[in-house]
């Protein structure tokens, strides 16, 4: 195994050091390359997937990221060799899991592929859409009881929700005078991502009146959306 | 890396030193947005440039742009970036009056340094027609250049970049992939071929591409820089429309495919294929064509809608500036969308 330093290199360096040391392999094997930002560990996807080397991408931390590329022999090989892919593959696997202060050790465990970074860019665990302020038809008091507790659910869950987005009415819980205020910056505070349709606020008006997380537009709820693993609708 | 940074004129600049579109974006949308009927164009619609009326048939045209080093030449960059700053101008069908420098250079540094950089950039501007009428300096430990630039328009002839229409044609006036080859630049691996195609790219004013534009019913028009040919594209298209790009037809410079082949990528476009990948439909599979595709530009072509019947001959007068260009897609009705064939 090689390990590549690209800790403050901006991209192609990152690229550049990674592809050395995969020559220098001459042949299967695996390099770690350590790079400080999620852009170049997108970079080095991009290669993997080009080149079809096998790929774990993980957050260590702070800005700091592990790329663990499995390299088989020169460039695809076809006959028998798939037997030693994934007894490989697998040993990389458990020694990722096993690697200290992941994101949350508990993920990792239970699922160790929830850190590989997918094709063309940002991943998303669950992601909770909330399109009005109520929660359900029929009463629109009950309702708004409804999605206050839906929301203070969410704080309570084992593993929180990676991206939460407001948008139509969804926008008057992120925003003054909802009575969510508090449990929504109880789930920022742990990590969650918080997005409001900013040309929802406008609608409303009540641009000037976010008390949590940030302003979204239509390209990125898009992207969300497509790149979740899945989306909760309440 | 440990010690104290020595002083590197060039770690790679030009517009892949941009914030990411996305970035931009939300701090962009918090802001009040401004009231003053003569304020034609303003950062609502991510234009190139601003644009305030001040009689019924004269506008200024203003803007501003500057930015680190991407070659080692001082007096090269000085072209590059007073002709990326004076391009903004010119994707609004402008003409440029005058402008000031802006620079940002080490207490340190070599003072003949930034004399070759502001005689790069005087140079551009006298050739744009305009005067350089002063500046402001500012220490920094690092070098950054540009200038602020006021042209002239006619109210009602401006060039916005999103007021395409269904049937013009695409037309682009430079070859892409100049990031990727000052990326392989960087790290000594472009071919002198390369960076004298990306050299005379970089410098060239958008000028004169301009000026023949104007001559026909050009519908929309933008310039190509940080945000990509597909990430310009988009804005172009944000009204609604579909852009259908015939990849075979689309100019670059021809190292660049095999650089991106050999994964010499910038950050930057990585940061334009998350912003605007998912409007993006590749029905070709060709990752090098992407990746020039999602390229961050400095001193990229214009990138014109023109009316079908205007195209070919308004192509026949810019293959006269020699550079490769093209028509490279057409649009069409339909949900916002890119379709790349």
């Amino acid at each position: 195994m090689i390990q590549v330093n690209a800790m403050g290199d901006a991209c192609p360096i990152p690229l550049v050091k990674t592809r050395k040391a995969i020559a220098e392999l001459g042949g299967p094997g695996v390099v770690e390359t350590l790079v400080d930002n999620e852009i170049a560990v997108q970079n080095l996807t991009k290669m993997a997937q080009q080149k079809g080397y096998g790929l774990k991408a993980e957050k260590l931390g702070g800005h700091a990221f592990r790329v663990t590329l499995q390299v088989e022999a020169a460039e695809k090989s076809t006959d028998g060799t798939e037997g030693v892919k994934t007894a490989e593959s697998a040993a990389v696997e458990s020694q990722a899991a096993a690697a200290p202060e992941g994101t949350t050790s508990k993920n990792q465990a239970e699922a160790p592929e929830a850190c590989l970074v997918p094709a063309g860019g940002s991943t998303s665990g669950t992601v909770v859409v909330i399109s009005s302020r109520r929660m359900g038809e029929g009463s629109p008091e009950l309702g708004e009881t409804l999605m206050k507790s839906f929301l203070f659910a969410l704080t309570q869950l084992e593993t929180l929700p990676q991206t939460i987005l407001f948008y139509n009415g969804g926008a008057f819980l992120t925003t003054e005078g909802s009575a969510s205020l508090e449990d929504l910056k109880t789930l920022e505070a742990q990590g969650v991502e918080i997005l409001t349709c900013g040309t929802c606020l406008n609608f409303y008006g009540l641009s000037e009146k976010l008390q949590v997380g940030g302003v979204s537009n239509m390209y990125e709820i898009a992207e969300k959306m497509a790149g979740a693993s899945r989306i909760v609708r309440p | 890396m440990k010690e104290q940074q020595e002083f590197v004129f060039c770690k790679g600049g030009g517009c892949t030193a941009k914030l990411g579109p996305a970035a931009l974006r939300r701090v962009l949308e918090k802001l009040p947005p401004p009231e003053d009927e003569n304020l034609l164009v303003g950062f609502d619609g991510s234009d190139d440039a601003a644009v305030y009326r001040l009689t019924e048939d004269l506008a200024i045209v203003q803007t501003l742009d500057f930015f680190p080093p991407m070659v080692e030449d001082p007096r090269t960059f000085g072209q590059i970036a007073a002709a990326n700053a004076l391009s903004d101008v010119y994707a609004m069908g402008g003409t440029v009056k005058n402008a000031l420098n802006i620079v940002c250079f080490p207490e340190q540094g070599d003072l003949n340094m930034l004399g070759e950089i502001l005689l790069g950039g005087s140079e551009k501007v006298r050739e744009a027609g305009g005067v350089l009428s002063g500046g402001h300096s500012i220490m920094d430990t690092d070098v950054k250049y540009g200038l602020a630039v006021t042209g002239v328009i006619h109210p009602r002839r401006i060039l916005r970049n999103n007021t395409c229409r269904p049937g013009d044609l695409l037309l682009l006036t430079k070859p892409l992939g100049v990031g990727i080859i000052n990326a392989a630049r960087r790290v000594q691996e472009a071919s002198p071929a390369a960076v004298r195609q990306a050299e005379a790219s970089m410098t060239a004013l958008n000028r004169y591409a301009s000026e023949i534009l104007r001559k026909y019913r050009v519908h929309g028009c933008t310039d190509v820089t940080g945000f990509s040919f597909l990430g310009h594209l988009s804005e172009m298209i944000a009204g609604g429309f579909i852009a259908v790009i015939q990849g075979d037809a689309v100019p670059y410079i021809p190292e660049a495919r095999g650089y991106a082949d050999d994964f010499y990528l910038t950050a930057a476009g990585q940061r334009n294929r998350n912003f605007v990948g998912g409007l993006v439909e590749f029905r070709r599979k060709d990752f090098a064509l992407e990746e020039i595709l999602f390229d961050p530009q400095t001193n990229g072509g214009l990138l014109a809608a023109v009316d079908p019947q205007d195209a070919l001959q308004a192509l026949g007068e810019l293959e006269e500036l020699g550079f490769p260009c093209g028509i490279v897609g057409e649009i069409q009705t339909g949900e916002q969308k890119i379709l790349v064939e």
